[in-house]
């Protein structure tokens, strides 16, 4: 099974690499571009695992390692497999 | 006493770090590797400033796994004096033994400069060489040192007193202009609340001897010596905190 796992900043967290790429679409002139979050992506290939597992095991090892629960959130979805 | 300095791949002021305390102290000193399982008997564990991990995925995120930082860990829990440097400091907040977390400078770039820093406390185990209010100017080298927390944990950490240092003009003035990297609050370093582990984004290790054009940093490190080779008088919110737990 492949999932994908999307770390950002929370809400409430200042985001000032978002920023940077939101002044730059605006300076190109993309002036509907209201706001820009940056993440990061993660896809994990996880062996013999079914989705009882996964949903277990994912949000796990996102609180864990991948994000850090104090500035940032995640999300994640099932790419392939069952 | 003896120190002892962490090594991680990726480390980059751990010789600095030894150097200051080995040569300039005159204490001695062990090299401990982020693999092994035993401080050696070290009375102070320094984490030293660099780069641990290539800083992939998150400063400090990877480092605070090895073997030797659960070491470290159950040391700090213990009362064991740490003292974390740059990198140091991003590694101790990522372990969970300070609170809040690092995020890129509110410029987006890499800051190499001095700074002034004021003595905030000067009761602690890492400052009790020092006056409230000192000025220290001791220089900075990293990308992610904006110190954050939520609203609630910075509110818990000011009350009791926590914020050991912050950025200031010279003339110990806390500005937003001296607060290089955008701090919360100013913060360049904090305590945890027992009062034996300190955090700080500024090197006092490049700041300990006049040849490096600052001898400030060396109050820090004169500090610990006051406090593991004298008679123990702890901090008197740290003996209130352990009457209370």
């Amino acid at each position: 099974m492949k999932v994908r796992i999307l770390v950002s900043f929370k809400d409430s967290v200042l985001d000032p690499q978002g920023q940077t790429v939101k002044n730059a679409l605006h300076t190109l002139g993309y002036a509907a571009v209201k706001d820009v979050r940056q993440g990061k992506v993660f896809e994990l290939e996880l062996e013999g695992a079914t989705r009882t597992q996964a949903e277990a095991l994912v949000p796990e090892i996102a609180r864990r390692v991948l994000a850090n629960p104090i500035i940032e959130k995640f999300d994640w979805e099932i790419l392939k497999g069952r | 006493m003896k120190f002892g300095v962490v090594q991680f791949p990726g480390s980059n002021c751990d010789f600095d770090a030894y150097h200051a305390l080995r040569n300039v102290l005159k204490r001695p000193t062990v090299m401990l590797w982020h693999k092994d399982h035993d401080l050696q008997g070290a009375d102070c564990v320094v984490l030293p400033g660099g780069f641990a991990y290539g800083d992939y995925l998150r400063v400090g995120a990877i480092a605070r796994f090895s073997p030797l930082m659960q070491q470290v860990k159950a040391f700090a829990r213990d009362g064991g004096r740490v003292l974390g440097i740059c990198n140091g400091f991003q590694v101790l907040l990522e372990l969970g033994l300070l609170p809040g977390a690092m995020l890129r400078n509110k410029d987006l770039k890499f800051l190499c400069q001095h700074v002034h820093i004021r003595v905030e406390d000067a009761r602690t185990d890492f400052t009790r060489a020092a006056k409230k209010g000192q000025v220290l100017r001791i220089p900075i080298a990293h990308f992610d040192g904006n110190y954050y927390a939520p609203a609630r944990t910075l509110k818990d950490i000011e009350r009791s007193g926590q914020v050991v240092f912050r950025y200031c003009d010279p003339d110990g003035k806390v500005t937003p202009e001296a607060n290089v990297n955008g701090s919360l609050a100013g913060i360049a370093g904090i305590r945890n609340e027992a009062g034996n582990v300190l955090g700080l984004m500024p090197h006092p290790e490049r700041a300990s001897e006049a040849l490096l054009g600052s001898e400030d940093g060396r109050v820090i490190f004169e500090s610990l010596l006051l406090s593991l080779e004298r008679p123990k008088r702890s901090h008197p919110k740290a003996a209130s905190t352990k009457v209370r737990s």
